[in-house]
């Protein structure tokens, strides 16, 4: 039997109670800046921009923000759906060229490569996420966009003439800077992010099922095709849907490359504008009425990539509990 | 089962042909064909990453040099010459700050997941919510600080473009700290909890020094992040030719001014935004560099 020691204190009646509950409010007043940070975005910018939203600014595509005298039309005009239309056509672009190249690396990373090569190339890839966009801004306006330029030329020269494509491989713009030049700039932006996710996804495939395959004599294409792509399609989705969110916020790459021109037009090698490169382009010169359009539009992409981001957690997390299921 | 079974007269069982030539010719060709195919996608992701780092340190290297690094923006964009000290200044300054406000709340706000929120339903929707707030847009942001901020004090600042850069950063802080906060194994809690020590000072003395080094590089990530966001900067910090080392007054970025040489049509122009690109390439990857070196060598043990 030992003595208890009667100097113990057990009770929280001692001054430590107090700390206690600071550094609670502390912790969750942290966590609460998130939410109040999101709701101011949406209330101060509302707030701001409201005078901007009418009818036209959704509607039109006429830009005519700083011309009210001269030939323009008497009071300036704030259409923005050609930076939406901008918006929408380089990220398709970027997903469509982004999505099978990232699905490839997950795969190869996941099912091909020996561990130590995995090591290698997992870095490489974070690397490519590391390089800051404006930095692939200025490589794409100053190598990428001349360097393609001949390239386009010659898918024109050989699609021109087809009846749906000759409209989208139109006559190339001779500086190269195009919704197709930012698309592909921004395809090697959301590679990175695609992979890791997809990689994520095919890694939580069972292995019961893998070995399955196998058993069954199938092929490695085969145990792919037949164990890890059904199990993965979810969570697939929803990486390439993250990745479309991204890439339509993207903003400086983009506002490089994508040739600022005001216009909706089927072909891809003429110049356009996006949601965010209008904005960060145009500031400058901004001013009362204008400004508020710029940041309307501000608006208009955030509340968009909230939902694209709310929609792909969605989704992923639907299939990651699905997956759950069918590997207990 | 095994009574009813009447073996059946067969001839001795050939051994299954498992060697690889057996196969037929069209299922070995679709598996050569889609693995060629993976190697490619792996190709054609590297192949870009290779060229920029290529253009990049053969354009700025021929620039770079230590007057470079200091000396004042010219103000004509024409003019050859000159360096990037303000950008260099401004890129530390207000990484810096952003850091220094983002990483206390932060690790604070992961601190709340992990360790209180857990899954209850206020944890659950701040973790949803920063996982959205990660993906707003960084021009989004620029936006918020310049209508929340800079029009209520009328002056673009360095510190506008902290405050933007502090909010990027929030949300990738608190949930890649929270993510090193789980690994660490319960029964150091117990223990702590067991010796008398409460809650914030077990957090504090035993949860955090065994999660410090994922916390840490998650931190260094951000900051590399954070150094290359342009939009906000363009957005809110106004234009400046001399360095300015507070976070008073208009300020730049590095990459602010590669965005701003890189539309130029002047050569002098371009060159410094090569330059620029490259110490801003260099700073990251110190970053990330060092995000690495820190996660691998004092990682905790997953379980």
């Amino acid at each position: 039997m030992t003595v208890l020691d009667k100097s113990a204190q057990l009770t929280r009646k001692d001054r430590g109670r107090h700390a206690d509950r600071l550094f609670w409010a502390l912790c969750v007043s942290a966590g609460f800046a998130v939410l109040v940070i999101l709701a101011l975005i949406l209330i101060t910018m509302v707030k701001q921009a409201y005078p901007a939203f009418s009818a036209e600014f959704f509607t039109s595509s006429t830009w005519i923000p700083n011309d009210p005298d001269g030939d323009g039309p008497a009071k300036p005009v704030y259409g923005t759906l050609a930076f939406l239309y901008g918006t929408l056509v380089v990220s398709a672009i970027a997903v469509v060229v982004a999505v099978p190249v990232s699905i490839g690396i997950a795969l190869f990373l996941t099912e091909l490569a020996p561990r130590r090569v995995r090591t290698a190339i997992v870095t490489l890839i974070d690397l490519l996420a590391a390089v800051p966009s404006v930095v692939f801004g200025l490589w794409g306006i100053l190598v990428v966009a001349p360097a393609m330029t001949p390239v386009y030329n010659w898918l024109h020269e050989v699609l021109g003439g087809v009846p749906v494509l000759g409209a989208l491989f139109g006559e190339p713009r001779s500086s190269g800077r195009s919704f197709m030049t930012a698309g592909l700039i921004l395809a090697i932006m959301i590679v990175p992010i695609i992979t890791s996710i997809a990689r994520e996804v095919f890694a939580t495939v069972p292995d019961s099922d893998k070995q399955a395959a196998w058993a069954l004599g199938a092929t490695r294409w085969e145990m792919i095709k037949g164990a890890v792509l059904p199990h993965s399609f979810g969570g697939v989705v929803g990486a390439v849907i993250l990745g479309l969110g991204r890439a339509m916020g993207e903003t400086i790459a983009v506002a490089l490359v994508i040739g600022s021109s005001v216009q909706i037009a089927a072909n891809l090698f003429e110049g356009g504008y996006a949601l965010p490169a209008i904005i960060v382009d145009q500031w400058g010169e901004s001013t009362g009425d204008f400004t508020a359009a710029l940041i309307g539009m501000g608006v208009v992409l955030f509340v968009i990539t909230v939902v694209v981001n709310l929609i792909a957690r969605f989704v992923v997390r639907r299939a990651e509990i699905r997956m759950r299921g069918a590997s207990a | 089962m095994t009574t009813t079974a009447t073996r059946p007269a067969a001839a001795a069982p050939v051994p299954a042909d498992l060697r690889r030539s057996a196969l037929p010719l069209r299922r070995r060709l679709t598996d050569g064909f889609s693995k060629s195919l993976m190697g490619l996608a792996l190709l054609i992701a590297l192949i870009p990453l290779g060229l920029v780092i290529f253009h990049v340190a053969s354009r700025g290297l021929a620039l770079i040099s230590w007057e470079f690094l200091i000396e004042d923006i010219p103000n004509s964009a024409r003019r050859a010459g000159g360096g990037m000290g303000p950008a260099v200044a401004g890129t530390l300054v207000i990484t810096g700050a952003a850091a220094a406000m983002a990483i206390p709340l932060g690790v604070l706000g992961a601190i709340y997941l992990n360790e209180y929120g857990k899954q209850n339903a206020l944890a659950r929707l701040i973790r949803t919510m920063s996982d959205v707030m990660t993906g707003v847009p960084s021009v989004v942001m620029g936006l918020f600080i310049y209508v929340s901020y800079v029009l209520v004090v009328k002056e673009q600042s360095g510190f506008a473009a902290a405050l933007a850069l502090g909010c990027l950063m929030l949300p990738v802080i608190i949930r890649s700290s929270e993510e090193m906060l789980r690994l660490v194994p319960d029964e150091l809690r117990q223990a702590s909890a067991a010796l008398g020590a409460r809650r914030w000072k077990t957090t504090v003395s035993v949860v955090l020094p065994a999660a410090i080094s994922g916390i840490v590089s998650g931190v260094m990530l951000a900051i590399a992040r954070a150094a290359g966001e342009t939009a906000p900067v363009v957005l809110v910090a106004g234009t400046i030719f001399t360095s300015n080392w507070s976070l008073d007054g208009a300020n730049t970025t590095l990459a602010a001014q590669i965005f701003k040489n890189a539309g130029e049509p002047f050569v002098a122009a371009q060159d410094r935004a090569w330059g620029a690109a490259l110490t801003l390439m260099l700073i990251v990857l110190v970053f990330t560099i060092a995000a690495r070196l820190i996660s691998s060598r004092f990682a905790i043990k997953e379980r």
